[in-house]
């Protein structure tokens, strides 16, 4: 871990004056961060300590019904608020199929939404990686690559955003609240992360000294909470990252879909807004036939980037089965392995 | 660069000068502190053989800067007993092998008091499993780690039951 300094400041103001200076990184939890120190991958000069800023660790029901969530609430505290996991119970559990227990106690909101891909060759600094070096080239084209992107990617960069949380959260129309040098305004989710194309080494769209300061859901997204899953394929039952995994809430009239929200995660540079897929749900009965055709819509710009087509199919068979499990209704209770392929009914054990 | 660090470690106040921010939580408390039941497994958050009660909040001690601890209360497994009477965790992970090498299990421990705190688990074992999945056991002990988890959250509810009664 290269030297740092080190600072605690007293408000949002002080933090974004010290965030403007370059080579400066906020530090919350820190647990991507400083596992990225570690390795060498990020070598800030300052790190600006905002755990003990005021007023960024609210969860609040706004008067327009809507959700305003600040930017240090742990990923449990999140997930376990009584009232935020009955009006987004796919969020919920997209935030408790992520990590570990340990870690979703420290890990906070903004730092989810801000965390950097786990691809092997961004880890590595010995192997040559754009985002990490810009045209330095990228060593996971002709590499290790069956968990790479089939969405969205460029010659430039292969990675996929890592989050689970911000899948259910991009299909429900979230926003990003941002505080910055010039003043404060409101990012959709949806154009928070940008696609590599030809600068993957710009992630999101931040500028320099800006800090996310609070999640918004609107209103509208508590509509859909009585049919609402996530779901995820993982390399082993818990604690690992998505290799594909799907969003799906939907708003259902006499078992007609009047509106569906979906999204996909694992497959992209950021978290993938299915809006096509949601257009051929609408009015439709909900029936296997029409998630088929949802999904395929849904994957119809797909490539592989690697070796990774079976991403495609994958990704089509998780999308139908997250559909068919939110039709079937929100579950009472938090399944015992939350967003999990293999999870059994209530009271079953999927190891003896 | 120094700073003064000061918080309450297994129940007594602590004041440490910190003359270098890269100290984490797990460095200060083997390398400074000489607390060495907290283990250094893999160092990255992958393993949670350093996993400590922060506030009252399992975390992995290895990616927790020291300095962000400042008026924390810090609990490790060197507090957990009274004494010479173990914690009801610690006397259930012996009664049901919960080990075998032993290298994972401060953090098991310490991991299983905060999953029971957090009572999400109830008395499912299914539960138990998920919600201890950030302690890996490389022996292998998952299935006594599991049933001595079980029967410590009984024991507690017990007394707490009875303090209440």
């Amino acid at each position: 871990m290269n030297r740092f300094d080190y600072l605690r400041p007293a408000s949002v103001a002080e933090a974004i004056s010290a965030g403007r200076k370059p080579g400066s990184a906020y530090l919350a939890a820190g647990t991507n961060l400083l596992d990225l120190m570690k390795g060498g991958v990020a070598r800030p000069a300052l790190l600006i300590d905002i755990t003990r800023l005021p007023g960024l660790d609210g969860i609040e029901v706004l008067p327009n019904g809507g959700m305003r969530v600040g930017a240090l609430v742990r990923n449990s505290d999140l997930a376990y608020h009584p009232v935020f996991s009955k009006r987004h119970p796919a969020v919920a559990e997209a935030l408790l199929s992520g990590a570990s227990a340990q870690l979703r106690n420290a890990a906070t909101v903004a730092g989810n939404l801000l965390q950097r891909t786990r691809c092997a060759y961004f880890y590595d600094t010995a192997s040559a990686c754009n985002k990490r070096e810009p045209g330095a080239g990228c060593d996971a084209r002709d590499g290790e690559n069956h968990l790479h992107a089939v969405l969205g990617w460029s010659p430039e960069c292969i990675a996929t955003h890592p989050s689970d949380f911000c899948v259910p959260l991009v299909a429900l129309d979230a926003s990003v609240e941002i505080e910055g040098p010039t003043g404060s305004r409101v990012v959709p989710l949806d154009s928070f992360h940008r696609l590599p194309g030809s600068e993957p080494q710009l992630e999101t769209v931040l500028s320099p000294g800006e800090l996310v300061v609070a999640l918004h859901l609107p209103a509208s997204a508590a509509g859909y909470a009585a049919h609402s899953r996530y779901l995820k394929v993982r390399e082993r039952t818990s604690y690992a990252f998505a290799v594909v995994s799907a969003a799906a809430s939907l708003r259902l009239e006499g078992g007609v879909v009047s509106e569906a929200r979906l999204a996909l995660g694992g497959v992209a540079l950021k978290p993938w807004r299915a809006r096509a897929a949601e257009q051929v749900l609408a009015g439709r009965a909900c029936d296997e036939a029409a998630f088929a055709e949802a999904a395929e819509v849904a994957l119809a710009d797909a490539k592989p980037s690697g070796d990774n087509a079976f991403k495609i199919e994958l990704a089509r068979r998780i999308l139908v089965r997250a559909l068919g499990l939110a039709a079937a209704g929100t579950p009472d209770r938090m399944p015992a392995l939350p967003g999990s392929v293999f999870a059994q009914p209530e009271g079953l054990a999927l190891h003896a | 660069m120094n700073s003064t660090l000061s918080f309450t470690l297994n129940g007594m106040r602590r004041e440490v000068a910190i003359d270098d921010p890269r100290i984490t939580l797990l460095d200060l408390l083997r390398e400074r502190l000489d607390l060495t039941g907290t283990k250094k497994g893999c160092d990255r958050g992958q393993c949670g053989a350093c996993t400590v009660l922060l506030n009252g909040r399992r975390v992995n001690a290895c990616l927790t800067l020291a300095l962000s601890c400042d008026d924390a209360e810090v609990l490790t497994i060197e507090g957990l007993s009274e004494g010479d009477h173990l914690h009801p965790v610690q006397a259930a992970f012996i009664e049901h092998d919960g080990f075998q090498c032993g290298f994972c299990t401060p953090g098991q421990i310490m991991s299983a008091v905060g999953l029971i705190q957090e009572g999400q688990a109830g008395d499912d074992p299914e539960r138990v499993r998920e919600g201890m999945s950030g302690n890996l056991c490389r022996c292998g002990a998952y299935a006594g780690i599991t049933a001595a988890v079980l029967e410590a959250q009984a024991q507690l509810h017990r007394q707490t039951q009875g303090e209440a009664a």
